[in-house]
């Protein structure tokens, strides 16, 4: 399988990348695992890339405020590691263990996974369910966004021409909140038939915020705000857990694919919800 | 619409001048001559095509030439030195880690790789590490033996 010809750029200064992306033909390079087998299929045939892999101001990974930066090209393999995403943001850490597979995880960013916004992909349930936000710059300016007001659609993204992700900011975690990443993996390829991201906190013995984000059921990313408010205020039994996991596919429409049916998929998700929750409240402080 | 690349494949220096979408697997075969890296999905699944990129493990098949322009490779070719295996390669021979031995070069970088970065790997660890290469004799317990052996005697 061989893309499309096209013109390739590698700048090492952002500066230079962003200048090259006026032109609505040219596609930005990350780790290039989503965009490379498109192209190889011809399903994308940009006429420019712009490699970002060699800026080396994207790739970062700092506490800021109150929380952690993670530049655009920071490897799934750099976060999974990083002494610093693992001890304030161990949820981050723990789905970038689970994306497809060590060579992908050595190529592919964090930045790069996003901005595709495949419907399957890991991240998104964790980046939602910590509300992550996201910065993202053009030649001319900067912004930061709601990681939910991101993701659109299937493959869409809030990004306009121009745009790229700068970086992912995710709140650093109180050491008493409760996370985990649960998904059900599509065999071959590693990507989610259903992953949930749980994150609890208890206070006085009752559940005083629950975040869950779920990823591959449906066309894009989404918290699953019904959940979250049943469990607000519950004990966090295991039958509270149940009804509130049960209500995660309400009023969703849900992908059917050759690997899991919709009401398959409706059925996984409730039972990994319920899973990623219990964990998240056994990890609890 | 070509492009310069110098890079270093196996310890040697080599320019050459490609196509941008010329694949690194297509490259390593078909231009620097190395067939060890092998061919097989195309789609970044198998791991046959697999090698190091600056030390990182890498789906040859889905990084184009061009990306490794200034970068150290290796090959499955550049473990042996002076007619001598590297521990890895002796390993899965004496673990008989190989029935067809398709896949073999892929999992070699691999599993080179997972030891590099925990030497003493547990079995479910070394398992999650080849989860991105398959084998279609389906002899992954020798190979995981091979992968143990390997970490053990290291």
């Amino acid at each position: 399988m061989i893309a499309e010809n096209f013109e390739y750029s590698a700048p090492t200064k952002l500066d230079d990348a962003l200048r090259q992306l006026s032109n609505e033909d040219t596609k930005v390079l990350a780790g290039g695992m989503s965009l490379i087998p498109l192209m190889k299929l011809r399903l994308a045939a940009p006429g420019q890339l712009v490699d970002i892999g060699r800026i080396a101001d994207l790739n970062f990974i700092h506490e800021e405020g109150g929380t952690l930066r993670i530049g655009a090209t920071t490897t799934h393999y750099q976060v999974e590691n990083s002494p610093l995403v693992r001890s304030r943001c161990p949820l981050l850490a723990e789905a970038a263990s689970h994306i497809g597979d060590l060579q992908v995880r050595n190529m592919g960013t964090i930045g790069g996974s996003i901005a595709h916004a495949d419907p399957a992909a890991d991240y998104p349930a964790s980046l939602l369910a910590l509300e992550a936000r996201v910065a993202l710059v053009t030649a001319k300016s900067k912004r930061e966004i709601p990681i939910a007001d991101f993701f659109v659609d299937t493959f869409t993204t809030a990004l306009e021409p121009g745009e790229i992700v700068h970086a992912v900011v995710v709140p650093v975690e109180d050491q008493s909140t409760g996370t985990s990443y649960q998904k059900v993996l599509q065999p071959a390829s590693g990507f989610a038939i259903v992953g949930v991201a749980a994150r609890i906190r208890k206070s006085g013995g009752k559940i005083a915020m629950a975040r869950v984000g779920v990823t591959g059921l449906s066309g894009k990313p989404f918290r699953a705000t019904q959940v979250e408010k049943a469990l607000e205020g519950a004990a966090g039994s295991p039958s509270e857990i149940q009804k509130a996991a049960a209500l995660v596919s309400d009023g969703v429409d849900a992908n059917s694919d050759l690997h899991a049916s919709a009401d398959y998929r409706k059925h996984l998700a409730r039972v990994y919800t319920m899973r990623a929750l219990a964990i998240a409240l056994s990890r609890t402080a | 619409m070509t492009q310069t690349i110098t890079l270093t494949i196996n310890g040697k220096k080599r320019s050459d001048t490609v196509e941008p979408r010329m694949l690194l697997i297509h490259y390593l075969r078909e231009v620097a001559g190395l067939t060890g890296p092998h061919i097989a999905c195309e789609t970044s699944l198998c791991g046959a095509c697999t090698v190091h990129v600056d030390g990182k493990a890498i789906k040859s098949c889905s990084m184009f030439a061009v990306q490794a322009d200034g970068r150290n490779v290796l090959t499955i070719e550049g473990l042996a030195a002076d007619g001598k295996l590297d521990p890895m390669q002796e390993a899965f021979w004496n673990e008989h880690a190989l029935q067809c031995g398709f896949c073999t070069p892929g999992m070699i970088m691999t599993a080179k790789q997972i030891v590099e970065r925990n030497p003493k790997p547990t079995e479910e660890e070394i398992r999650h590490g080849l989860e991105g290469n398959l084998c279609r004799c389906t002899g992954y317990q020798h190979i995981v033996n091979a992968v143990k052996a390997a970490a053990a005697k290291a």
